[in-house]
């Protein structure tokens, strides 16, 4: 029994494939926790990471707040927050949402941070207004720092949002935790390859963005 | 008119870069500061458009204090221009040069059109509008930033050091195109620039700056070589500045000779009639060929590939006695070679004969000076 033999298993099985247990279910709880997570994250890390960014002050404390939350265990986060709030959504947003702020915000700060400030003087010097000048002149030619800071927040809250399952919530992490409960390899693999399918369906999306939204001048192509 | 009025800046740290500066800068001209790294030059601009907030003193716009408007319509009705042009990388050219017609409010269209009209008079090709500026030479991406800096018609023009960072031969082509420009759009333009041969070439009015951001002379350019304040000034202006000062007066007073000048073709006895030892040989057209010792010449059978190359020549009028005397010097039988607009031989001087209009044109300065003293 190799690993391929589970997954073509797992995926044959069209009982996986309806009903509330089924790929399309756990696939689409994972997906809604995951973009419910990153927005808040985007919320929470962008503006401050463009704040800071722009003006240049506050860089030293925002490194020290991102650092610490980075050494926080996601795992243990989510235990500590069902014991103090109790099942559901919330407990398990904290610990997502605590993993992908730091990747936003220290991206951001640094992405707007390190703009060539000679094009930001001339349009001070031409008479924008400090707003224009960060969403009109740092912020387009940040984009591919502050997308690539997105984009690995939004990986590390897709492959960790498995842990739902851990407090009885959904999503394909529920595969896997039930696989190993049940020793049904099959689940375990399947659910793992539906996760790591999203992952790069996560980083296609992000890449569609890029191509997308940045300046073929900042481009350069 | 804008008028500084004793205007300082002191750093919170107590580092003072400008020290009651005072200046006139006179309307439709252009106004060039001038000085060592340190010296203030480029405060001063900043202070012009509120960049910078002076500590001390005002700037008067008309007489009104610049503080009085909105430091946004302050700095919309000056056009700035930087070093490196600071162009807008995730714009093309053409909405580079909109920019401050948009922020004044006109329609994409007009701003446009606006924008294609100001790469005219840059001399920018029209086919490089939906470029990008990393796809720029160094040397466009600063006729766009002047460009940009002229697109909503400002009264005013703020340069800081905008030539600085290309080479030598494309900062001349860039200073010969300002000067085109203020000749037919005459803005007021405050000019920054540590290069003293930049401040000569383009000032109407130079202000050297020394370091601590005081004044050490405030002077058109001739004056500035002809009498600089002090030996700072002097020192800066460099060694040279007796040759320099020359650029400030005309060729066209010299006094040209065509008895050594003959065409390719000449016969044998108008070859021996020339005293002189060496002869300007010139095609069917009048144009130089170069220069044949008298000795080695036969009639009929000249060789082009014997003679001597004539070096740069010179068109009186056009150029200054600088120029002649260059021609002079670089020649190499000693005598410049004065052309037409056409490029033909109007007569040779020698650089004796320089030599004594220079000797009358200090001359006649001096005595021009003290009319003025009197």
């Amino acid at each position: 029994m190799n690993v391929l033999h589970f997954v073509d298993a797992f995926f044959s099985d069209s009982a996986h494939w309806h009903g509330y247990d089924g790929i399309p279910q756990r696939f689409w709880e994972h997906l809604q926790y995951s973009l419910l997570a990153l927005a808040v994250a985007a919320a929470v890390g962008l503006p401050v990471g463009l704040l800071t960014g722009h003006t240049g002050r506050g860089g030293n404390a925002l490194a020290f707040i991102a650092n610490a939350a980075r050494a926080l265990p996601s795992f243990g986060l989510l235990v500590l927050a069902v014991l103090l709030i109790g099942f559901g959504l919330l407990p398990v947003m904290i610990p997502l949402v605590v993993l992908a702020v730091p990747p936003i915000l220290v991206t951001t700060y640094e992405a707007v941070r390190s703009v060539d400030p000679a094009p930001v003087d001339a349009a001070r010097g031409m008479g924008m207004h400090e707003s224009r000048i960060l969403f009109r002149v740092e912020v387009p030619v940040a984009l591919p720092l502050i997308l690539s800071g997105l984009r690995s927040a939004a990986i590390q809250i897709v492959s960790t949002a498995t842990i739902a399952a851990y407090v009885s919530l959904g999503g394909l992490g529920r595969y896997i935790i039930d696989g190993l409960y049940q020793r049904d390899y099959e689940k375990v693999v399947g659910g793992a390859t539906l996760v790591a399918v999203l992952a790069l369906l996560t980083l296609a999306v992000f890449w569609a963005a890029g191509r997308l939204a940045v300046s073929p001048g900042v481009r350069r192509r | 008119m804008i008028r500084i009025d004793s205007v300082t800046k002191r750093y919170p740290d107590g580092t003072v870069a400008v020290d009651r500066l005072s200046l006139e800068i006179p309307d439709r001209s252009i106004t060039v500061l001038v000085g060592p790294s340190g010296c203030g030059k480029t405060t001063t601009l900043r202070m012009i458009n509120r960049m910078v907030e002076p500590t001390e003193g005002t700037i008067l716009l008309d007489g009104e204090d610049s503080r009085r408007q909105p430091v946004t319509t302050l700095r919309r009705s000056m056009g700035y221009v930087i070093q490196n042009a600071g162009l807008f990388q995730h714009r093309t050219i053409v909405d580079n040069i909109a920019t401050v017609p948009r922020l004044l409010g006109w329609g994409r269209q007009r701003a446009r059109e606006r924008a294609a009209e100001l790469m005219e008079r840059v001399g920018l090709d029209p086919s490089l509008a939906k470029r990008y500026p990393y796809q720029l030479s160094g040397g466009q991406q600063q006729r766009v930033g002047v460009a940009r800096a002229l697109a909503a018609d400002p009264p005013v023009l703020l340069m800081d050091e905008p030539f600085s960072a290309v080479d030598p031969v494309v900062r001349k082509g860039l200073q010969a195109e300002l000067l085109r420009i203020q000749d037919e759009l005459g803005k007021t333009i405050v000019f920054v620039t540590h290069d003293i041969d930049e401040a000569i070439t383009l000032g109407t009015m130079v202000a050297v700056l020394r370091e601590g951001g005081r004044l050490a002379q405030y002077a058109p350019p001739a004056d500035l070589l002809s009498n600089p304040a002090d030996g700072f000034v002097e020192d800066f202006l460099g060694a040279d500045r007796g040759i320099r000062r020359l650029s400030f007066f005309p060729s066209d007073a010299l006094e040209l000779t065509t008895d050594a000048v003959i065409p390719a073709d000449a016969t044998a006895a108008r070859i021996a009639a020339v005293e002189a030892p060496h002869l300007l040989v010139t095609d069917a057209d009048g144009r130089p060929l170069g220069w044949a010792a008298r000795e080695e010449l036969t009639a009929g059978d000249l060789r082009t590939d014997r003679l001597l190359p004539y070096g740069r020549p010179f068109v009186p009028g056009a150029d200054s006695l600088r120029v002649a005397l260059d021609c002079a010097v670089l020649s190499p039988v000693g005598r410049a070679v004065a052309v037409d607009g056409h490029g033909r031989v109007t007569g040779v001087v020698s650089q004796q004969t320089i030599g004594e209009a220079v000797r009358a044109a200090h001359t006649a300065g001096r005595a021009d000076e003290q009319k003025v003293a009197g």
